[in-house]
């Protein structure tokens, strides 16, 4: 303090200069504050839990129409990689709905920790050799992802999806908090919900890989109930109107294709299984383009239920997304060699 | 008129408009007055919700206007305003050392200590939690502190002694004796150390103390005229040291000193040196790094027990027009000026159920009260929106709210073995009789049963549409079984929180639902 220049005024007496930086920084502090305040005033009121909600709008990943080329197909054999391969060749190969440099979104089921043997969630050679045909089809990358009921970490761990993606080199993405967003949506009932987002950041083909399976409240869980991995928060409020989301599914995601992995089917205590009694092996793959009629065959041929009782297959044709009447389609049926 | 004198008169007046906001913040009273302005004026309060919301709600922005005084005099607020304050000051002077005739005693006890830092560190902590995003300032500012206090222990003790003072039924509060305990300890502290709680624990003074180091004016003494009698810390309010480089951001402005001095070596200048003061509050840099690490161990640790997300408590049942958990804790300061409000007593201070960090904020208790319908007063009082000041219409959901619903708090449900035409072969459905809803959200079913004596009879037994609940809480509070009702309300199903609602749709798939918005 000594060497302040002040110190040789007389008491009281201050230079101009610091008059002006005194004066100046107090007056600075009420004026910043006065404008930051008046900046951050809030002067109406909300109600909470009514403020409108948006939402990001999914594209659709679905392949230009093409009446000349099969849109369904099903295949019997005994090998997962052989039959996959046989249905996917049936409907053009897997050049016909990936190119070179695509990034690619592969949704199995797996939703339970469960061993493959159960047939709870996608079998990881169903996983392994759609992965193999979009990696030899050019892609550049693959992710898979999927938000269980179960624990993640343990989910993809036991049903063997992690290993396959370790293998394969696939980008397996976990369901953690930031990977969701909102999503808008004119479904019936699905108007705006929580959304795994993440690897539709990047993807530019979505393909769906779902195991058959017996479901205790909506009878069947296929391609369609597939996509219920998909969605975060208050999934349990979703079986108040069953049948009118699983149809909204069917608005919210348009695929590139999907796959239905029929080999050893689910067909009792479903979705969870628990015993190889439960299990049916069924030795087919049915794959096409349109989720509503691979699902109507599954129903059918692999559950062998009636259709009738499957509300939202008949939910999903009224509204236009698909087809119920699977015959009527451009369909191949092919045994594997 | 001695400036003393005028300090006098003002905190008198400050004192009784504290007084006077709180006993007419009731139903019968309440016309409009601004009876959480105290609250509104607090810059703490702005401040601190102003980092956990980026907002400054409604009539906060009167804080602006005592930044002012602070920046040109100093902490002019804390023994001119701050009703806290002057009534440690008149404790102290009461019951502590103010009048002990040893001048010495008194002037020992008006020194600076370093235990008058605490307050710096205590800020910081709170600082440092709303940063991350909890608001804990409520606990300790003074202003809430004492409308708390008032609201929960002082007029109902009062009201006890001398009945319909304050409340045409008498009011009670959860851990009511926790809060005064703590109002008679910190009062009470004013015997060891004068302005224990302003000197040491305020946040708001520490607030205030260093936004005053931009002050201009300030207590000066003249080294010429002063003879080193320390007499000016006879009656020194804030332990400033004005006997020698004055302490600004502890100076509380009462100009004790300048009237003691007997020299006349004192005055309050204009742009004093600054080589005679310390400017800023002297906090050492490892002190502030202890109140950091408090501040993010109260969010962290407050937070992860789940109370404000998964791990909610059924009973955490909020106001009408409360924000969503999270939200609601970034701006709830437990100044219970809702509870003040609350015509029916069903406010009450939370203990723990809403967690640590939920400590003292309002939560529904239908034991002791319910939700009045047509009545949103603790919106209305809430000086910090974590209660919105919705409508009436609004929160019944009506005319053009219609579409969106009413506002509902949670969801009743019956617990069959408690209720008496459920399980005791006895008429009752009071619940249905005081369902405040059109349609009833409680609609019963009659049904015949042979009685254990052989004879038949008809009772009617009640059942509740979640999709037209709105979960105020009447039914549960006029239950015949009165110690725990057969009709419970619990958190599930309010639309303040979309991840808590009972029904995917909102009940728009209610058959009586769907009924009424045909009939509209």
């Amino acid at each position: 303090m000594n060497e302040n220049p002040d110190s040789n005024l007389p008491d009281n007496k201050i230079s101009r200069r610091e008059f002006l930086l005194r004066t100046g920084a107090a007056g600075a502090l009420i004026a910043g504050s006065a404008v930051g305040g008046m900046a951050l005033w809030q002067r109406k009121h909300i109600i909470p839990g009514f403020e409108p909600q948006k939402g990001l709008q999914l594209p659709s990943y679905a392949l230009a129409p093409n009446s000349s080329l099969p849109s369904l197909a099903i295949a019997h054999g005994t090998e997962h990689e052989k039959t996959i391969r046989a249905a996917i060749g049936a409907l053009g190969g897997m050049e016909r709905f990936i190119q070179h440099g695509d990034v690619v979104m592969l949704k199995p089921n797996v939703a339970f920790d469960r061993p493959p043997a159960l047939a709870a969630t996608t079998h990881p050679e169903a996983l392994r050799t759609v992965a193999k045909l979009v990696l030899e089809a050019g892609a550049a990358r693959v992710f898979v992802a999927d938000n269980p009921i179960n624990s993640p970490a343990g989910c993809f761990l036991k049903s063997g999806l992690r290993a396959v993606a370790n293998d394969l080199n696939l980008d397996l993405l976990y369901p953690e908090s930031h990977s969701f967003s909102p999503l808008q949506l004119k479904g019936e009932i699905l108007k705006n919900w929580t959304f795994f987002h993440e690897p539709f950041k990047k993807a530019n083909k979505v393909i769906g890989v779902a195991p058959c399976k017996d479901h205790n409240l909506c009878h069947a869980s296929m391609t369609m109930k597939n996509w219920y991995g998909l969605l975060g928060g208050r999934r349990n409020q979703f079986h108040q109107h069953i049948h009118s989301i699983v149809s909204d599914f069917a608005l919210m995601m348009k695929p590139t294709l999907v796959v239905l992995d029929g080999m050893n089917v689910l067909m009792s205590n479903g979705p969870t299984g628990g015993r190889l009694s439960d299990v049916k092996p069924m030795g087919t793959v049915v794959a096409g383009l349109d989720m509503v009629a691979v699902d109507s065959y599954g129903y059918t041929h692999l559950l062998e239920r009636d259709l009738a009782e499957l509300t939202y297959i008949h939910k999903a044709h009224d509204r236009g997304l698909g087809n119920k009447n699977w015959k009527d389609t451009n369909h191949r049926e092919v045994q594997a060699g | 008129m001695k400036i003393r004198t005028a300090r006098r008169i003002s905190q008198v007046f400050f004192f009784s408009l504290f007084c006077f906001f709180v006993v007419i913040t009731d139903l019968r009273y309440l016309k409009g007055y601004p009876a959480s302005l105290f609250l509104e004026m607090d810059p703490l309060v702005a401040f601190a919700t102003a980092i956990t919301t980026h907002s400054i709600y409604k009539g906060l922005i009167w804080s602006l206007v005592l930044l002012i005084p602070t920046v040109l005099l100093g902490r002019i607020f804390c023994n001119w305003i701050c009703p806290y304050g002057i009534l440690h000051h008149f404790i102290g002077w009461l019951l502590g050392k103010g009048r002990a005739a040893d001048e010495q005693v008194r002037i020992e006890s008006n020194r600076y200590r370093s235990l008058y830092q605490v307050k710096y560190v205590i800020l910081i902590a709170m600082i440092v939690a709303a940063l991350f995003g909890t608001l804990q300032i409520g606990l300790l500012d003074p202003i809430c502190l004492f409308h708390r206090s008032m609201t929960t222990a002082i007029l109902p003790a009062l009201n006890l002694v001398c009945p319909s003072t304050f409340y045409v039924r008498q009011y009670f509060h959860v851990g009511a004796w926790v809060i005064g305990f703590f109002l008679f300890l910190l009062v009470g502290m004013n015997v060891v150390i004068p302005r224990f709680f302003c000197r040491v624990l305020c946040p708001l003074g520490a607030f205030l103390g260093t936004l005053s180091s931009a002050a201009l004016w300030r207590i000066d003494r003249d080294p010429h005229k002063c003879v080193d009698c320390d007499l000016c810390l006879k009656n020194c309010e804030g332990a400033s040291d004005p006997h020698t480089q004055l302490r600004k951001s502890e100076c509380f402005v009462c100009f004790n000193c300048i009237e003691d001095c007997p020299e006349d070596a004192i005055s309050f200048k204009f742009m004093p040196q600054l080589q005679h003061e310390i400017t800023t509050p002297v906090v050492p840099v490892r002190r502030a790094l202890l109140g950091s690490l408090i501040g993010f161990g109260f969010f962290g640790f407050g937070r992860s027990g789940g109370t404000a997300d998964r791990n909610y408590d059924k009973k955490v049942i909020r106001p009408p027009g409360s924000l969503e958990e999270k939200e609601f804790l970034d701006r709830c300061i437990k100044c219970d000026q809702c509870i003040r409000a609350c015509p029916t007593n069903v406010l009450q201070p939370a203990i723990f159920s809403a967690g640590l960090e939920g400590l003292w904020t309002p939560i529904l208790n239908m034991k002791i009260g319910y939700c009045e319908l047509n009545c949103t007063l603790c919106g209305q009082v809430c000086p910090t929106g974590a209660i919105q000041r919705i409508t009436i219409e609004e929160k019944t959901g009506v005319g053009t709210h219609a579409e969106q619903g009413p506002v509902r708090l949670g969801t009743a449900f019956y617990d069959h073995g408690r209720c008496l035409p459920w399980s005791m072969e006895t008429p009752c459905v009071v619940c249905e009789e005081v369902c405040p809803v059109s349609p009833k959200a409680i609609f019963s079913r009659e049904v015949t049963i042979i009685k254990r004596d052989g004879n038949p009879i008809t009772l009617r037994r009640p059942y509740v549409d979640p999709a037209l609940c709105i979960g105020c809480g009447i039914c549960e509070h006029e239950c015949p079984v009165t110690d725990e009702a057969a009709i419970r309300v619990t958190a599930i199903g309010e639309t303040r929180s979309r991840e808590r609602r009972l029904l995917m749709d909102g009940g728009d798939t209610s058959a009586v639902r769907q009924l009424e918005q045909r009939q509209r």
